[in-house]
């Protein structure tokens, strides 16, 4: 199919330990630096050394939404690696490979490269994933100073291995020079001057987000695949006078960061599953002595252990229901790298202004995923500060849990004169003092998840709380959340190029949902696909509940797309479920419409032998 | 300034303390010990976990939070490394601070993070009406323990000194006055310190008897910057001895560590790192 963005998929595929990771990111920065858009995607080995790895990224002239589906190239740097990939090729791939791989094929174009030898003559046998890098340089027709320079940047600290992988990466490229003049199937001109555009993570979005709304404060623990948040923040929050904590587990983090919100800097942490697991009564304890946090959870997939390294949606329902006693928070779910830095940036205002945890779901995919993003702007809304008490509240009795109207209570913090209160995870009165008399319980209650519906009602004037595109009008839709955005707009995109009209939409804030978006959305629509990386297909589950009576009376039917296989969707699977509701659909009309049809005939039959005589 | 008293650290709250509760004790002689430091109320913070002692910041008038299980050493971290100017006082039980947070001691010790830790020891859960805590004797018998408890009990001071804590101290409730001068110490020290105040249950295990006849000051020669000394003197259980088992005031502070490393990071706005990243 042409598209109007031409694409290329490169999928880098090798041993853990022989540089294939280092390979794909640096091939993806040169083509970022290039000029040309970029968006990746990277497994992690499981194993510290050893064991394969794929890093899959995708150069566009336009902006890119996915890493793509199908590879039009593979950098095999073994031959593992050729039989794990060799499947998942478009036709007609180029296969550039290390030279004494074996590969047996007669339907790719190819294009072996003596690596090894060339690192091998350097005495310097891990430089063949550079010898690579300077073959693709040339393919690619990228300018060899701009890949030098990058090198340079990323490996200044290992004097004496840069100038050996700078060599390997020279007569990588003069050896594909020579040997393969011809022009590269796989090419896209670099346009001129492009717009002023970031390489950025969303690792680092989010780092970036929680500095933009003014976090001073971050605990956390190693995990994958939240480390590389992690790592940002301990590179970037000394600058801005913060700190890093790392601690010594999930418990602790969570609870240093009660801390210290508690002492009245904007605090944080970040972890994956099995964390949040841990993490979930300090959740509780943040939401009954309402003292703010914001709670990253980079998921990864499967229960227990699982697949530390994998991408999942499945911690959907931990975020939003996981603790005992009904304690309400916020769930916020950003759809791409940008988006990410901009979530941070609100759930910060969500916890600040509503004395709440808010928990922020990345996943392992698009934290780890490179894209080229045009720079942030301001956000168009806060950060949100923090309701402190007045200096006549102060004065007077200071009710730090004061029943309000909107549920939110003026917050001291230590240090301030005449503000001191008892931050209680007992059940309390207005002072913070333990009460546990049924009609404090009931109130509290109450007013705790009044700030849920005053959040609700707020962010319902709010831009960015879900994001839709497509026809208005479509029958068909598509509802999702987090980050198979980019998959679901590149399906709806290919649908409509085939002349099916749909419409998508995705929430950002997961809880409070933004109810009459998503009640809007429904009400135009006959068939919804919810697509999502998880077995049990969770938010489908939740839609169908939340929107039970909407969909059951406007007979609205749900059709869920479930994936737990580790790996992002594919654009291929997404169009296939679409196609397949909507034949689903066609079905089902067909059988209602038949029978009518059916009914009609015989109704025109009688009229004709009646004569239409009334009795 | 004017001169603080006890009483105006105490809030209208009343303890839910049995009488003659060893914490009643304990909460007299750290209001003392503010009064005579006279550390402004709104500078100090009380952090607890749950348990009958981790109760205590309800009945003080200064900020507090009274948190989950275990983590007062967290929450306490988090508010000194949130606002180090404060006081920051962690407070709270056997079981809460050697079974279900015993995990947190060793990292509070290695941060040496400015904090006072006051573990009112009472060798039983109380809360939860009598089973063995970690402090137990051998043996002990209770309702979750009808035929005798088969663990052997810890020993929180000499487990302090192994962690490196740099002020560790024991202090019994029967002794008030002794303890007051111990917590205007561990105050004033620099850095994290642990008390294990010997502070009786009387309801579920009455110990007042038994440790006023074995306990006894510190021989006199002993020279707190001794660790190994100091270890030698944990190890005799027989007799329990009371004061400053050592203390070590050469460590730098835990948040000093972090205006250090403020002060070497280059200063950097949001915009310079975007600007780094335009390609």
């Amino acid at each position: 199919m042409q598209e109007d963005n031409p694409t290329i998929v490169i999928r880098v595929a090798g041993e853990g330990g022989e540089g294939t990771i280092t390979l794909g990111d640096l091939l993806t920065r040169v083509a970022a630096y290039s000029g040309l858009e970029v968006y990746s995607f990277r497994t992690y080995p499981a194993e510290i050394r050893g064991g394969q790895v794929m890093y899959q990224t995708r150069l566009g002239l336009s902006r890119v939404m996915t890493e793509g589906d199908e590879a039009n190239v593979l950098v095999a740097m073994n031959r593992q690696a050729w039989l794990d990939e060799r499947g998942d090729l478009c036709q007609g791939a180029a296969l550039i490979y290390e030279a004494t791989v074996d590969i047996a094929d007669d339907t790719h174009s190819h294009y072996p490269v003596p690596a090894e030898a060339i690192a091998q003559s350097l005495d310097w046998p891990i430089g063949k994933n550079f010898a690579l890098l300077g073959a693709l340089t040339w393919f690619f027709r990228f300018d060899p100073d701009t890949a030098e320079t990058l090198v340079r940047q990323r490996m200044q600290r290992h004097a004496e291995s840069l100038e050996k992988n700078l060599a390997a990466m020279q007569r990588g490229y003069a050896y594909a020079r020579e040997t393969y003049p011809e022009p590269f199937p796989f090419n896209l001109a670099a346009p001129g001057k492009p717009a002023e555009r970031i390489l950025l993570s969303g690792a680092d979005a989010m780092a970036l987000g929680a500095l933009a709304a003014g976090c001073t404060f971050y605990a956390g623990y190693p995990i994958t695949p939240a480390t590389p948040l992690m790592e940002s923040m301990a590179r970037y929050l000394p600058a801005f006078d913060g700190t890093l904590v790392q601690v010594e587990d999930e418990i602790a983090a969570i609870n240093m960061a009660i801390g210290a919100s508690f002492a009245g800097r904007r605090a944080m942490t970040a972890t994956s599953g099995p964390g949040l697991s841990l993490m979930v009564e300090g959740l509780g304890l943040a939401s009954m002595a309402e003292i703010p946090l914001v709670v990253v959870n980079v998921q990864r997939a499967g229960p227990s252990t699982g697949l530390p390294t994998k991408t999942s949606q499945g911690d959907l329902f931990l975020a939003l229901y996981g603790g005992h006693g009904d304690a309400p928070r916020f769930v916020l779910a950003p759809d791409s790298v940008k988006d990410c830095y901009f979530q941070t940036i609100y759930a910060f205002s969500l916890a600040e202004r509503f004395q709440m945890p808010v928990i922020v779901l990345s996943d392992q995919a698009m934290a780890a995923r490179m894209e080229t993003t045009p720079l942030p702007g301001t956000p168009w809304n806060g950060p949100l500060e923090r309701i402190t008490p007045t200096a006549e509240e102060l004065q007077g009795d200071y009710r730090r849990y004061a029943y309000t109207e909107n549920g939110v209570s003026p917050m001291s913090h230590p240090g301030v004169p005449d503000g001191m209160y008892l931050a209680e995870s007992l059940e309390h009165d207005e002072h913070g003092y333990p009460d546990q008399t049924p009609q404090t319980h009931q109130r509290m209650m109450q007013k705790r998840a009044n700030k849920v519906e005053a959040a609700r009602q707020m962010l319902a004037d709010w831009r960015m709380t879900s994001r839709r595109w497509g026809d208005r009008d479509a029958p068909f839709g598509i509802m999702g959340w987090g980050s198979t955005r980019g998959a679901v707009r590149e399906a709806t995109q290919r649908l409509q190029s085939y002349g099916i009209p749909v419409e998508a939409i995705y929430p950002h804030t997961l809880l409070p949902m933004p109810d009459s978006a998503i009640a809007d959305f429904i009400s135009s629509k006959r068939a919804i696909l919810v697509p999502e990386l998880n077995f049990s297909g969770q938010f489908g589950r939740m839609i169908e509940h939340r929107y039970y009576h909407q969909l059951d009376e406007l007979n609205v039917h749900i059709y869920q797309l479930k994936k737990e296989q580790g790996v992002p969707l594919k654009v291929r699977e997404i169009v296939d479920a679409a196609v397949s509701m909507i034949n689903n659909e066609r079905q089902q009309w067909e059988a209602k419409h038949g029978e009518m049809a059916r009914i009609f005939e015989v109704v025109a039959g009688l009229a004709h032998n009646t004569g239409g005589r009334r009795d | 300034m004017t001169e603080s008293k006890p009483n105006d650290y105490k809030s209208d709250v009343k303890p839910i303390w049995c009488p003659g509760c060893g914490d009643y004790a304990v909460l007299t002689a750290l209001m003392r010990a503010f009064a005579q430091l006279g550390t402004p109320r709104e500078m100090i913070a009380i952090a607890s976990g749950i348990g009958c002692s981790s109760r205590f910041p309800a009945f003080l008038n200064t900020y507090g939070i009274h948190g989950i299980h275990g983590r007062a050493l967290p929450l306490a971290t988090g508010t000194k490394l949130g606002r180090p100017e404060l006081t920051v006082v962690a407070v709270g039980g056997d079981g809460d601070g050697f079974s279900i947070g015993g995990g947190h001691i060793p990292h509070a010790a290695r941060r040496n993070v400015d904090i006072t830790y006051i573990v009112m020891d009472n060798s039983i859960y109380g809360m939860t009406k009598g089973q063995p805590s970690p402090t137990s004797p051998e043996g002990i018998v209770s309702k979750a323990a009808p035929y005798g408890s088969q663990e052997r009990p810890l020993n929180p001071v000499l487990l302090a000194l192994a962690y490196d804590t740099s002020f560790v101290a024991r202090c019994f409730s029967g002794k008030l006055k002794e303890m007051v001068n111990v917590l205007v110490e561990a105050l004033q020290h620099p850095g994290f310190s642990l008390i294990q105040v010997l502070s009786p249950c009387v309801t579920f295990y009455n110990t007042y008897e038994h440790y006023r006849e074995i306990t006894q000051p510190l021989p006199d020669a002993h020279d707190p910057g001794d660790r190994l000394a100091a270890m030698a003197l944990a190890m005799e259980t027989a007799t329990q001895y009371l004061g400053v088992f050592y203390r070590d005031t050469s460590r730098p502070l835990y948040s000093q560590r972090f205006e250090e490393v403020q002060t070497r990071a280059p200063k950097a706005t949001l915009e310079d790192i975007f600007k780094r990243m335009i390609v």
